[in-house]
């Protein structure tokens, strides 16, 4: 059977164009091919993990940025209700203020009125008493001694009118 | 169904025109088996059709030195410097010396040409994919013809060797792919009926035995002392050891393997050529049966080989991912025993 004897020339240029093609494509060919295919894929797998974690930190400040006008907003509040207290504090003690100052003045003014009122009072009495005096001395025509015991007598006199 | 009627409308015309044509040449009786096994062959010269023959450069190299000459000056019994093909005897068909002993011959065959054509358009391809590669870097996916053969070598690279081998694969990686390529180029440039192709190389003792060997020395040599002690000294009862029953049969199956793959590959593409041509002399055997017979034998033969030819497609790729997974996973096999 021609078919199944192996024929040495086809053998000798078999193992020689196969060696060669081996390893010219070995060396040149499939390194450079298989290699980008496996840097592609190193290179998508790289990409989606990065994208990845860039969306999840772009999820990370967006959640930061909300806590942090959260934060702003409860701080501005709790700023504008202690000013609120603050003024209603202000007001009510310059309110007590005027209320005591303005009680000083009219008790003041009070004593002040009453010393006056007593001060007159007497004043009116002391000239009273001298007019009191003077008219009796001219209705009973004769001098009287302005002592001490006439002065007692007429002050008596006045206070039982 | 348009494609289907414009087929069978070709197969009609050829049934009409084929018998016109062989009215010509009569008389010498259709010799099935020789017309095979021409075909199956080697020769010294390449046949397209007819009288068309492409001559071919014969090389023969003896202890008197060397001597080439091309093959249509020793065709019809020429002699050319004493050397002329033999026509019978051990050495027939072959190129002998006066006495007809044979050289040590190292012709540039019909199928060391289609050797020489699929090393090229192998290392064309591969390189010039290779060249793309270089110039894009890995950042641009390639589309067309690039992005196909990347998925080809990507399936090969890591679905079969990878899977097959595991941990280490990339040594092997590059042999494997240049297997499975040659394998490929080789099964389908054989399909081709004229002349880049139609030679029968992955259908030749020769070719699948050298790389059967190959995956011998990728199987063997490369193996950790594991798999060595697994041969000869296998994990078995003592008694199985001390006659070396298990040691011969693991021995053996050293052999066995790259012997299955070179007649796996060899049988296979061999008994697609034998079908095909079968069928297609059929039009030739029913000739002289008359026209009627001849013409509708025609249709059914053209339809068989439309058929056939589909199958042998599938089987061009079936056997080169048999022989290239058999491999890896003898290789995968060998070092992880």
């Amino acid at each position: 059977m021609n078919l199944l004897t192996p024929d040495p020339g086809l053998l000798f240029w078999m193992v020689l164009s196969f060696a060669v093609v081996f390893l010219l494509l070995a060396k040149f060919g499939f390194p450079v091919i298989v290699g980008a295919i496996n840097k592609r894929k190193e290179f998508i797998e790289m990409s989606l993990l990065s994208a990845k974690q860039a969306n999840e930190k772009l999820a990370k400040i967006q959640e930061e940025s909300e806590q942090l006008l959260a934060d702003a907003k409860a701080k501005q509040k709790d700023i504008i209700a202690s000013a609120m207290q603050e003024k209603q504090k202000i007001l009510e003690a310059a309110q007590e203020e005027a209320r005591s100052s303005a009680k000083q003045i009219v008790d003041e003014a009070t004593a002040h009125i009453a010393a006056e009122k007593d001060k007159a009072l007497r004043e009116v009495r002391s000239e009273v008493a001298a007019l009191a005096i003077d008219i009796a001395e001219k209705i009973v025509g004769e001098k009287m001694s302005n002592t001490a015991e006439q002065q007692r007598t007429i002050e008596k006199l006045i206070d039982e009118l | 169904m348009k494609a289907f009627l414009h087929i069978l409308f070709i197969c009609m015309l050829s049934c009409l025109a084929l018998p016109c044509f062989a009215e010509e040449k009569e008389e010498e009786a259709f010799d099935v088996a020789a017309t095979i096994f021409e075909h199956l062959g080697d020769s010294y010269e390449w046949h397209i059709a007819g009288d068309c023959v492409i001559p071919l450069p014969c090389i023969v190299i003896e202890k008197g030195g060397v001597a080439t000459f091309m093959s249509d000056e020793i065709e019809d019994g020429k002699v050319c410097k004493g050397y002329h093909i033999a026509e019978e005897g051990e050495y027939e068909g072959k190129i002998v010396n006066a006495d007809g002993e044979r050289p040590f011959d190292i012709s540039i065959t019909k199928n060391v040409l289609e050797l020489l054509i699929v090393c090229t358009v192998m290392c064309v391809v591969i390189l010039s994919l290779a060249a793309w590669y270089r110039k894009h870097g890995h950042k641009k996916a390639p589309g067309g013809f690039v992005g196909a053969m990347e998925a080809v070598i990507d399936f090969v690279d890591k679905d079969i060797v990878k899977a097959s081998i595991g941990h280490g694969y990339e040594k092997f990686s590059y042999y494997l792919l240049t297997i499975f390529f040659f394998i490929l180029t080789c099964n389908l440039l054989g399909l081709l009926p004229v002349f880049p192709g139609g030679a029968n190389l992955t259908g030749n003792i020769t070719v699948t035995a050298t790389l059967a060997i190959t995956s011998f020395i990728a199987i063997n040599f490369f193996a950790p002392k594991e798999y060595y002690k697994s041969i000869f000294w296998p994990d078995v009862p003592l008694f199985l050891k001390a006659i070396p029953l298990m040691p011969v049969i693991e021995f053996i199956g050293v052999f066995t393997k790259p012997f299955s793959l070179t007649i796996r590959l060899f049988a296979n593409i061999l008994a697609g050529h034998v079908v095909i041509l079968s069928l297609t002399c059929l039009i030739f055997i029913t000739e002289p049966m008359g026209e009627m017979m001849n013409g509708s034998m025609t249709v059914v033969s053209v339809l068989f080989c439309l058929f056939m030819n589909c199958l042998e497609l599938l089987v061009a790729f079936l056997q080169a991912y048999v022989f290239t997974m058999l491999t890896a996973t003898f290789i995968g096999m060998a070092h992880n025993e």
